[in-house]
């Protein structure tokens, strides 16, 4: 037990004779950050036409998106909702990243669209399946390859009125398994007070669901966190504009829409929020994003995954086939306390030998 | 007005893995990513645990206190513990904006005792009740790891004797049985005591002594470019010869931590008279966070394995198909279940034959019970009918007396009156 922080000393200019080297740790963790590199998971979602592969490519300043990739594929729109993933590495300063982006092409254009959360929703799960099924594993890897979705950005068209019915279900259900972030697509099209009001309509309509988008309230760590993170939850959603294009204003290069009636600037925060966007997805909030998925929405899919099949081997009788879970993993009522022999099976065994 | 331009064509080339490398057209700001992460770490704080093993007296203590520029609590150990014992202490210290949650583990009684062949199990079952615990947290349905106070030891320092000939047996039966569940130092403790030439000498009988053994110490790691080259020089080095001390000697216009003799001032951080600089450059401002990645990725997941393989589960089955950790978990737990059942039919038959049995022993104690009974009847009996038939005698005889007695009173009565009568005539 600890009764105190006893200061061991400082690298100060003065002198380093007290100096142990405690802070070195920094750089050491850096170091070894830089070798490994990193993962990034990011799926689009909204219907099509709202610009979700240019946001990407914006965003990335690359053509990461489905359709750059396979430029000559001929787009047409899917039955049922597809889900596709591309991957890329990219670099920056020294810093390697696997960048995957995951598209979500027939979201929301059907003539029914009930339901059609339902395979994202178990995309998802199957994602976080994978990576339980390397973590029990006795012979794992070293470093479990991640393909969990850190961030869902979800597209919202800019009606400038109130969130369809498909928006909410979506958010609702999806929140409590992923990171939302919602955006106002296409932002170009609205004035500045129609965005205001349409923000404030969008919000007050995600509060009277129990619609949780990220940065969520719960998981803010201390009144600093808090402060921050505030601040953003009073912007959500940013309206976004998108441009893979250049233009010269100004005597800069920047990104932009050119019309008729002026060129939109993508990173001018005057004109739209893409910059705040990109601030928090990539160079603020990105490891946070990551943390979150971690060590929140995956072990809640755990826990309920381990009592699941808990459940389940309790009624089944051993010479039934394995039933696997349901497979939409539509979040079920929890039982109020696990079951008396249900705990992780390896534990379980841990605790009878003990 | 505006010019059109062209963005940028980039370069496509496809990885090993099939991946696409793509370059950036801009800058887009995820190289922030390294210090996102050490934030967040900064915040958290880090945990580092070391345990120190030698003999009473060689220094452990002290060392650590040199290392860490603090007093921690020490204890002077007696020499007479029947049985070696680990002692662990924790500390938060702070540098900078570095906040560390050191456990210092120091073994108690180690090399004091007349038999020392079980002296490293304590040792053993301290490092492997660490892992234990963190599995145990692992396999929790809610779990919370990153808020689990690692206590996971990682790094271990070996105290080695500076006898200045060899490495003495429990040294290398200790180094053994520890150099697959621990990052193992060897450290050669009190050096001031060895000569310069000497020491080369015993270095290198030191590691020859562990090769041959097949003794696998803690090498510093060589992959990173930045660092290898001063790791490849200190590996050459080891084991550390090292001196420790708190107190402090002026030498020159400075005060220094040093050890003052008749003869000179050993200088702890001087690194001509011992490597105690070379020792906290490896393991603190170097390889600390190589030391605690050693630890959980090559240390624990050997225990993890072996725990589970130990408790029967299995990646595959016989055919080589996976099996999921369900399947045999359910499998064994119908066994347990079948054993179970098993044994309380067992239990059950055994309870049902002794009441049979008890049954039976008390039924013939009621039979047995009620023969004498009617025996001591009979007896009572008889002896009633024996004693009646004396009283009866007894009556008969009463009886026939009384008449007798009347008889005989009445012929009392009759002389008495006769004798009277003829007294009467003879008046007359």
């Amino acid at each position: 037990s600890t009764a105190f922080v006893q200061w061991v000393g400082e690298k100060t200019p003065i002198s380093d004779t007290s100096y142990v080297g405690i802070d070195a740790i920094l750089e050491q963790m850096r170091r070894k950050a830089m070798k490994q590199g990193f993962e990034f998971n990011v799926m689009v979602v909204g219907q099509s036409g709202l610009g979700k592969s240019t946001l990407m490519n914006t965003l990335f300043k690359s053509k990461v998106s489905r359709k750059s990739v396979q430029p000559n594929v001929e787009e047409r729109i899917p039955k049922t909702v597809e889900i596709k993933s591309v991957s890329h590495d990219v670099e920056e300063k020294g810093v390697r990243m696997k960048l995957t982006v995951i598209d979500t092409p027939g979201f929301g254009d059907q003539i029914n669209n009930e339901n059609c959360w339902q395979p994202i929703m178990k995309f998802i799960n199957d994602q976080y399946e994978s990576y339980l099924q390397e973590e029990i594993n006795i012979n794992r890897k070293k470093r479990i390859p991640d393909s969990r979705v850190h961030c869902c950005i979800y597209f919202i068209p800019p009606t400038g009125h109130c969130l369809r019915p498909l928006d909410v279900e979506f958010m609702r259900h999806l929140s409590k398994v992923v990171n939302i972030v919602p955006v106002i697509a296409k932002a170009d099209t609205l004035t500045l007070e129609e965005r205001d009001s349409f923000k404030k309509t969008i919000r007050e309509e995600l509060r009277a669901n129990g619609i949780d988008v990220y940065p969520q309230k719960e998981f803010d760590e201390d009144a600093e966190d808090r402060m921050i993170n505030d601040k953003i939850r009073e912007m959500t959603p940013f309206a976004v504009v998108g441009s893979d294009q250049e233009y010269q204003v100004n005597g800069k290069r920047i990104l932009g829409r050119k019309t008729k009636w002026g060129t939109i600037e993508v990173e001018n925060i005057a004109h739209c929020e893409f910059a705040y966007l990109r601030d928090l997805l990539i160079r603020t909030h990105m490891q946070n994003i990551k943390d979150i998925t971690c060590s929140i929405h995956y072990e809640t899919y755990r826990v309920r995954r381990l009592n699941e099949s808990n459940i389940l081997f309790t009624s089944n009788p051993p010479d039934h086939p394995a039933v696997q879970p349901k497979a939409n993993g539509q979040p079920e009522e929890q039982p109020a306390t696990p079951q008396p022999n249900g705990v992780a099976a390896q534990h379980e065994a841990l605790s009878h030998e003990m | 007005s505006a010019i059109f331009c062209e963005i940028r064509e980039e370069k496509k080339h496809h990885n090993d893995k099939g991946v696409r490398s793509l370059s950036l057209a801009g800058h887009v700001g995820f190289d922030s990513l390294p210090d996102q992460l050490v934030n967040k770490s900064i915040c958290q704080g880090f945990c580092f645990n070391i345990l120190c093993i030698g003999e009473t007296g060689i220094g452990k203590s002290t060392l650590m206190d040199t290392l860490f520029n603090t007093n921690f609590e020490n204890f002077e150990s007696s020499h007479f513990e029947p049985q070696v014992k680990l002692r662990a202490q924790t500390y938060d210290l702070q540098e900078s904006n570095v906040r560390l949650r050191l456990t210092v583990v120091n073994t108690v009684g180690f090399g004091d005792q007349m038999n020392k062949q079980e002296s490293y199990q304590p040792v053993v079952d301290y490092i492997d009740r660490q892992f234990e615990s963190y599995l145990q947290e692992e396999l929790k349905i809610k779990r919370s790891l990153h808020n689990y106070h690692d206590s996971r030891v990682h790094a271990c320092l070996y105290f080695i004797s500076p006898s200045g000939h060899s490495l003495k047996s429990l040294d290398l039966v200790t180094m053994k049985k520890l150099d697959s569940k621990v990052n193992i130092i060897p450290v050669i403790a009190k050096a001031d005591t060895i000569s310069k030439s000497e020491l080369h000498k015993f270095k290198i009988k030191i590691m020859s002594e562990l090769v041959s053994n097949g003794v696998q110490i803690y090498q510093f790691p060589l992959d990173d470019e930045t660092v290898a080259k001063v790791n490849t020089t200190m590996n050459g080095h080891l084991p550390f010869a090292v001196v420790g001390s708190t107190e402090e000697v002026a030498v020159g216009n400075k005060m220094v931590k040093a050890r003052q003799y008749p003869w000179g001032v050993v200088q702890v951080e001087n690194e001509n008279h011992c490597d105690f600089v070379k020792l906290r450059e490896m393991l603190i401002c170097v390889n600390m966070e190589d030391l605690r990645e050693q630890t959980h990725t090559r240390h624990y997941e050997l225990y993890r394995r072996c725990k589970l393989e130990e408790l029967g589960f299995k990646d595959t089955d016989s055919e080589c198909k996976p099996v999921s950790l369900q399947q045999t978990y359910e499998a064994k737990r119908q066994e347990f279940l079948v054993e179970l059942q098993k044994r309380e039919d067992e239990m059950r038959q055994m309870f049902v034959q002794r009441v049979k049995d008890k049954e039976a022993e008390l039924k013939e104690a009621e039979r047995e019970l009620q023969s004498r009974f009617e025996q001591l009847k009979r007896l009572h009996a008889e002896e009633k009918a024996a004693l009646e038939e004396k009283k009866r005698l007894l009556d008969d005889d009463l009886s026939s007396f009384g008449k007798r007695k009347a008889a005989a009173q009445l012929l009392q009565a009759q002389s008495l009156t006769a004798n009277g009568k003829k007294d009467k005539d003879r008046k007359k």
